[in-house]
């Protein structure tokens, strides 16, 4: 390990960043014990071997994310990222507490607006939302759940405190990364698995599926579950293929659906047939020209009336984006506190609302030390890191904040938390952040244990987003109990048999003949 | 075609596929062993092996152990490299008769079995690699010879060693401690997919099982295998029989096929240790009665002799 982690402590202490695997003095923390003493066994031959195998098998089985029309791998870094159970305790109740009050807020906003009748947020800030969507006001989806899959963005900050940053929940992706990342880890680095129990993130697929059945319109018994994609242009195409492959659903485009009478059919070999939820993965205003965009050639026309009439389910349903509004997100911790009379688990990250005249000034005085971001941008699109820009960027964005302030947030640079990664011929610290995925069935918000961990390549860059640089960590949280997982089934031996023979006896003559005759 | 001809076909077609299936079930095995502690490591490695039909050389069998026993022991016929090699000196002796594509691939094979780093993270790729090349072979088999007889035999030993194969994967259920098992037995037979797609929610050991022991579509479930192998008898087999049969190996085969294809299957989980019995047993009789039939006359040059 000596030459792999040469001058590390040392670039660590430069970035003043909380280090996941060290503490202060390059002390392996005790949640990596086992993954420290399995590259302790490495040299840097054994290393870079295993992270060329492991490329080859995401090239090899595709696992690939579309940049400028072409097909990349993921990179895929080959220390892991743990997070020990205590820790992940917190941010599974803090992620599950605030999928519920968004949930609320989003059935409360679509309908009675309470939120705003008390005064909690102002109606203007929902109303002008670019993506509140008049189109679904006025009623409730069927199957009661409006944010059936959700990805809430976590950063832990140079105190090592974990703090929201975002919250995706209109069409969230990644976890087809954090599927292939853990198969291809337990091929790359089987060392550090053995004496730990990593919680297993297989099992996504299935409660997916079963929420997305469980919110089927009612009455029908045997729901039909698609997966619609925009096409194989999207940049997150292969989780498409993935996520519907692994629920053994169909994956269909647009052009294969039909609203007919409110209710929503594809076009298959034996005709027509009906469709009761729709996990989409197409924007909203793509979705139904009929509603949104008229020039839409992804979408199906009628989705939003035949949802409206309770014929179909859209999972996540339509309008969801004023709930990940980035002023919305200002607000949630006041949103937690109205709907759930709880406190906020997980601290948001200080924001600055710019349409407070204030706080404008404020920020316009320091643009050079924040970050600011377009309120309904995604992907890292738009945002501008004030100590990395040049004159002419800041000033641009000055004259945009001017115009718009409405369109912008400002938050002070958070020195995200790093990781050890491979960089050449050595590990360098790199910033990472955190998206764990939940699942809400109605009933409970399930969150799969772990999540993405993103990882900014470059060092000293907080941009983890893979189209500008970013690569991958696989994620894992460790059990409480490092031993064993909790349901331990009782070994049987091979032989053991009690049963009563089933098959008829074996009674052949011609055998016997044989037998008798040799 | 010469008796010697047609068993060097046979075995050639019955080792890939056992190279094949071994590999498969070592690729995921290996996974669930690496994170298991250590001395349960070593318990269901040495159950592991007794399911792939062999038993330990020593006292001391871990998971090197195990690797070496299921990959690289060449003088193994239940190891993949062992079964690899003696399907290329079966086509060495069949040299004529197979084709120089077919030939070629399992030479090529049989030296690269050397290429690999014999410990776990090299495992794996072994594992794809011969997945691979097992598929290659198949290939070529299937589409560079003609279907007449010695490609018949080749098929014949290869789905009966199809049969035996998804049996052993089926029994590793029985291996398994921790959760999930059934994942694994079909990421084994490579049917999570088409599992997955014809059976939508419904997930489970019992589903699973049936799936691989009964399915009537899927090419490795072993009711499809020993359709296949009950279908190539036929062919084999000139004489158009009305009624009764006078080929054990036939029936054989078809009795255990007829039997699973029309079993009922509420029981099946507790049943499935005697199912993966007697297929096993199945397999390895209508393998004895084949070769009595086809390959080795000492009976009935023994009777030639006491008449004259």
């Amino acid at each position: 390990m000596s030459d792999l982690f040469q001058d590390y402590s040392e670039a660590a202490a430069r970035s003043g960043a909380y280090d996941e695997m060290f503490a202060p003095g390059h002390v392996a923390r005790k949640s990596y014990g086992q993954v420290s003493g399995a590259l302790r066994e490495l040299s840097l031959a054994d290393v870079t071997a295993r992270a060329d195998s492991m490329a080859r098998t995401f090239l090899d089985r595709g696992v690939t994310f579309d940049y400028a029309g072409e097909e990349r791998p993921f990179p895929l870094d080959i220390v892991p990222r743990v997070i020990p159970a205590d820790e992940w305790d917190v941010l599974e109740r803090g992620v599950a507490q605030r999928v519920k009050a968004l949930e609320a807020f989003l059935n409360d906003v679509y309908g009675r607006m309470a939120v705003v009748t008390d005064g909690v947020i102002p109606r203007q800030l929902v109303t002008t939302s670019a993506h509140f969507h008049r189109a679904v006001h006025g009623f409730e989806p069927s199957g009661g759940v409006r944010v059936h899959v959700s990805g809430i963005d976590v950063v832990r900050d140079a105190a090592g405190t974990f703090r929201v940053l975002e919250d995706n929940v209109r069409v969230p992706s990644g976890v087809s990364y954090v599927l292939e990342n853990r198969r291809a880890m337990a091929k790359g680095l089987p060392e550090a698995f053995g004496q730990q129990h990593i919680r297993p993130v297989e099992e996504y697929p299935r409660r997916l599926l079963s929420a997305l059945r469980k919110t089927a319109p009612a009455g029908v018994d045997d729901p039909t579950v698609v997966v619609l994609t925009p096409g194989v242009f999207n940049s997150a195409y292969f989780e498409h293929t993935l996520l519907a492959g692994l629920m053994g659903v169909e994956l269909v485009e647009g052009r294969d659906l039909i609203c007919r009478g409110n209710r929503v059919y594809m076009r298959t070999t034996a005709g027509e047939q009906r469709v009761d939820v729709i996990y989409k993965r197409i924007d909203d205003d793509f979705l139904d020209p009929l509603q949104f965009r008229s020039d839409s050639m992804l979408g199906c026309p009628g989705l939003v009336n035949a949802a409206r009439a309770g014929g179909v389910t859209i999972a996540n349903a339509v309008g969801n984006g004023v709930a990940d509004d980035k002023l919305v997100y200002s607000y949630v911790p006041d949103l937690i506190r109205y709907y759930l009379h709880e406190e906020p688990i997980i601290a948001n990250v200080d924001t600055f609302r710019l349409e407070e005249k204030e706080a404008r000034e404020h920020v316009l005085d320091r643009l050079d030390e924040l970050v600011v971001k377009p309120v309904d941008g995604s992907g890292g699109k738009g945002l501008v890191i004030g100590p990395d820009a040049s004159k002419e960027e800041l000033d641009a964005l000055r004259k945009r904040v001017i115009a718009d302030p409405r369109g912008w947030i400002a938050q002070p640079v958070l020195q995200l938390s790093t990781v050890p990664t491979l960089s050449g011929d050595k590990f360098g610290p790199r910033h990472v952040d955190l998206r764990p995925f939940a699942v809400n069935d109605g009933d409970d918000v399930w969150v799969l244990p772990g999540g993405l961990t993103r990882v900014a390549l470059k060092e000293g860059s907080l941009i983890v987003n893979s189209s500008q640089g970013g690569g991958s960590k696989d994620t894992w949280v460790l059990a409480n109990s490092p031993q064993m997982p909790a349901e331990v089934i009782p070994r049987q031996s091979v032989t053991v048999r009690e049963q009563v023979s089933v098959w008829p006896v074996e009674s052949n003559w011609r055998d016997r003949q044989t037998e008798q005759q040799q | 075609m010469l008796s010697r001809i047609a068993e060097s076909l046979f075995w050639i077609g019955r080792y890939v596929e056992r190279a094949d299936g071994t590999a498969r079930i070592l690729d995921v095995h290996l996974e669930r062993l690496n994170h298991l502690p250590l001395e349960e490591q070593r318990s269901v490695a040495r159950e592991l092996l007794a399911v792939m039909g062999a038993k330990p050389q020593s006292e001391d069998f871990g998971l090197p152990e195990l690797l070496h026993a299921l990959a690289y022991d060449k003088q193994s016929a239940s190891s993949i490299a062992g079964s690899l090699g003696a399907a290329r000196e079966n086509a060495r002796r069949a040299r004529e008769t197979v084709s120089q594509s077919l030939w070629e691939s399992l030479n090529t094979t049989y030296y690269g079995l050397n290429q690999h780093r014999k410990d776990v993270v090299g495992t794996y790729r072994f594992c794809n690699w011969v997945l691979e090349r097992t598929a290659m072979v198949r290939g070529l088999a299937d589409t560079t010879v003609s279907h007449d007889e010695s490609w018949l035999f080749m098929v014949l030993g290869r789905s009966l060693e199809r049969a035996d194969m998804t049996a052993r994967m089926l029994s590793t259920r029985d291996v398994q401690s921790a959760g999930m098992s059934w994942v694994n037995m079909l990421r084994c037979a490579g049917a999570y997919e088409s599992f997955i797609r014809t059976r939508r929610a419904a997930f489970g050991d019992q589903h699973a099982a049936e799936f691989l022991l009964l399915d009537r579509l899927f090419p490795r479930s072993i009711v499809y295998a020993l359709r296949d192998a009950d279908e190539c008898l036929a062919k084999l087999d000139p004489s158009a029989q009305r009624v009764g049969f006078i080929n054990d190996a036939r029936r054989i085969v078809g009795q255990a096929r007829t039997f699973l294809e029309f079993h009922r299957t509420d029981d099946l989980m507790s049943e499935l240790p005697e199912h993966m019995e007697r297929v096993q047993k199945a397999v390895t009789q209508a393998s004895d009665a084949i070769s009595r039939k086809y390959f080795n006359q000492a009976d009935e040059h023994a009777w030639v002799g006491e008449v004259s």
